[in-house]
């Protein structure tokens, strides 16, 4: 938690330093919801997520380095530099990205559900979005499909209150999300997202039953952005300062779990500090490693946009008529032997 | 092939066959979509399937256009072959977000990490009197998107081939089909390893005079422009099947027309951006010192379909037409 909260205010300071493009959603303030769940996570599971994916690759175990190294547009980045932040991805750890069309990516994470139905079973999936996407038509045919087909896969709704800066309660009729989940004979809860162990607790108790009973099922984790919709908006149109500084001072999931801990005498504050330290020092180190890395090689343009063993053959006699260009940057650059 | 390597067969069985060697051959490939299992399919491809490979290779699924491709996306994603029918093509519009959007950028967009082997099949055309939702061939559409390949077979042998090699393939392939042509009958390898390649036209009729470059149904009615050019005006045209439209195989487009120094492109869909723009742009680059005439191209009429059987007729891209196209491109007969 203490190194998505270090690192996005560095991916905001280095976009605004242009050094990071595109659009940039930071989830500062989600913290407790991204780590709860992914934490409930088996090594052989598999992560889809949305575009605000910085804090899951983290919490994913993805190297700040290989993250930031994405941001910058490195060849060193998890996507090489073919991605950016809303593409992250690291198939290693079954983290199968982060998408960039709202909702469009649950589809996708169910059907890798029905791949491990059809493998057998025995591991699940875990599918995150955001408030906004559950009123997708998208949702609505993922959620059918895992409930008439029993698939192993746990929708995690981050509901941070704003789609952009559309309130829930002004865009869906129902405004508690997780009683959707009925609509498909589906177990739906509504968890504290701000409380790390509370979503900790319900998406293991979830994940469990998805991977031993193939039982799908939505948890709806009520938290909070700090930030705006993307580091473009300032995030103050559609919401008051008051209410951001309320949230920080009395949700805010760093402190309530920091309190925790030297409450029940598992930390004191020398040891959070510490990991403070720590995490500061990693992603310092992740900006470095960043700017040391390469951008892609401009030849390697049309690499990957086809990987059959075969495809420079199939496109070999695409050539003639070319449009300008086109020859030297794709076919000659990758798309023909 | 030998003799006894073939069988007669129609388009429709030909997609069977395809489907049934596949399903045995490799275990990760599944068939999926609307009616495919019990109904026997919407078209009755694949009947049969379920009952031979059970339903856990035959998946029927609700209608949900945009959920089950997307599904296919993530299996796909996940090491299973997919292959998603589309009733018609009509109906792949509102899955269109999971078929340029996912599919088409899994590979790419993470940096050749991720792999996306899964293939589309639907068949597209007007000629029933369907009207104007379900009388479309937009093709051209998903040709143009970098991620895609986009195949479409005019005859019953790469019915089979180019559907074995879609599936064999490791990026997302849409196989186009034809409704009219679902009965065509031809002959088929039965050869369990018979492919054929993407990316490769082929040209199914030899002539100096003419060229015509046409995929799918239009392909057949070039076949028939073809023998009346012969037999009633003493000229040779030559027929190119492109079969392939992403990749696009203008080197044998452009071989053609380097000998012929006429080309009359045809389709099935409206012309206006579709294959047949693609393919004068392409030419005129390629040949442009070649080129006795101007680039001819003949399509659907540049309306919604209508369903009158007058109207209808009147907008397809009928033989009458092609005719005349390729007669006004041999300076044989008026320019429109």
């Amino acid at each position: 938690m203490v190194l998505i909260r270090e690192f996005e205010p560095e991916a905001e300071r280095q976009y605004k330093k242009a050094r990071i493009g595109g659009y940039c959603h930071l989830a500062t303030g989600q913290e407790a919801t991204t780590v709860g769940a992914v934490a409930a996570m088996q090594e052989d599971d598999y992560l889809l997520a949305s575009y605000r994916d910085h804090g899951l690759a983290l919490a994913r175990g993805v190297s700040p380095d290989a993250v930031m190294a994405e941001l910058f547009g490195r060849v060193d980045g998890c996507a090489h530099g073919r991605g950016g932040s809303m593409h992250l991805l690291d198939v290693g750890r079954n983290f199968l990205g982060g998408w960039g069309i709202v909702g469009g990516h649950l589809p996708v994470a169910t059907g890798v559900a029905l791949a491990i139905a059809r493998d057998g079973g025995g591991h699940a999936v875990l599918c995150e979005l955001g408030d906004g996407a559950t009123n997708i038509g998208a949702w609505h045919e993922a959620l059918n499909l895992a409930g008439v087909w029993r698939l192993p896969i746990v929708y995690l709704v981050t509901n941070n209150i704003y789609g952009m800066g559309t309130s829930v309660d002004r865009a869906s009729a129902e405004p508690e999300l997780y009683k959707r989940a009925c609509a498909y004979r589906m177990r739906g809860e509504r968890v504290d997202g701000d409380d790390l162990e509370a979503v900790l607790e319900m998406s293991e108790e979830l994940l469990e039953n998805a991977r031993r009973d193939r039982e799908p099922a939505v948890i709806e984790a009520v938290t909070y952005r700090y930030r705006g919709h993307s580091v473009a908006d300032a995030g103050l149109s559609y919401r008051t300062k008051d209410e951001i500084a309320e949230h920080r001072s009395e949700h805010d999931p760093i402190e309530i779990m920091g309190k925790r801990l030297v409450e029940r005498g598992d930390a004191d504050e020398e040891a959070l500090g510490a990991v403070r330290e720590r995490v500061r020092a990693q992603v310092k180190d992740a900006v470095a490693f960043a700017e040391d890395s390469e951008p892609p090689d401009v030849d390697s343009l049309a690499e990957h946009v086809y990987g059959d063993p075969d495809y420079r053959e199939q496109f070999s006699r695409m050539q003639p008529g070319s449009p300008f260009g086109e020859t030297s940057l794709v076919f000659e650059a990758g798309l023909v032997s | 092939m030998s003799e006894n390597g073939t069988k007669t067969l129609s388009f429709r069985e030909a997609i069977r066959l395809a489907l049934r060697e596949e399903l045995a051959r490799d275990e990760r490939v599944f068939v999926m979509g609307e009616e495919v299992g019990l109904f026997e399919g919407s078209y009755k491809v694949t009947a049969g399937l379920l009952a031979e490979f059970g339903e856990d290779r035959v998946v029927d699924t609700p209608i949900s256009e945009e959920g089950f491709v997307g599904a296919a996306v993530g299996a796909a994603m996940a090491g299973q072959r997919p292959v998603v029918e589309i009733m018609t093509l009509n109906f792949i519009l509102v899955a269109m977000d999971q078929v340029v959007n996912h599919a088409a950028k899994v590979r790419y967009m993470f940096g050749g990490e991720a792999g996306c082997p899964m293939v589309i099949r639907t068949p597209n055309g007007a000629g029933n009197q369907l009207t104007a939702q379900h009388s479309q061939s937009f093709e051209g559409w998903f040709a143009h998107v970098p991620g895609l390949k986009v195949v479409a077979p005019s005859s019953p042998r790469d019915a089979k081939g180019l559907l074995k090699t879609a599936i064999r393939d490791d990026d997302p392939v849409l196989v186009i089909e034809n409704l009219v042509i679902y009965n065509q009958k031809g002959e088929v390898p039965l050869d369990d390893d018979f492919t054929s390649p993407i990316g490769r036209a082929e040209v199914v009729r030899d002539g100096d005079d003419l060229t015509i470059v046409a995929h799918s149904y239009a392909t057949v009615r070039a076949l028939k422009v073809a023998e009346q050019l012969a037999s009633e005006h003493e000229v040779e045209a030559e027929v190119v099947d492109l079969r392939s439209l992403r990749p696009l195989d203008v080197e044998t487009v452009a071989e053609s027309v380097a000998r012929t120094n006429r080309v009359l492109c045809v389709e099935e869909g409206w012309p206006t951006y579709g294959v047949t723009a693609e393919l004068a742009a392409r030419v005129q680059h390629a040949c442009f010192d070649d080129l006795d005439a101007p680039v001819e191209r003949v399509g659907m009429a540049e309306v919604p379909m209508p369903y009158a059987k007058n109207l209808e007729a009147a907008t397809l891209p009928g033989e009458d037409k092609v005719l005349a196209a390729a007669l006004a491109t041999l300076d044989m007969g008026p320019r429109r």
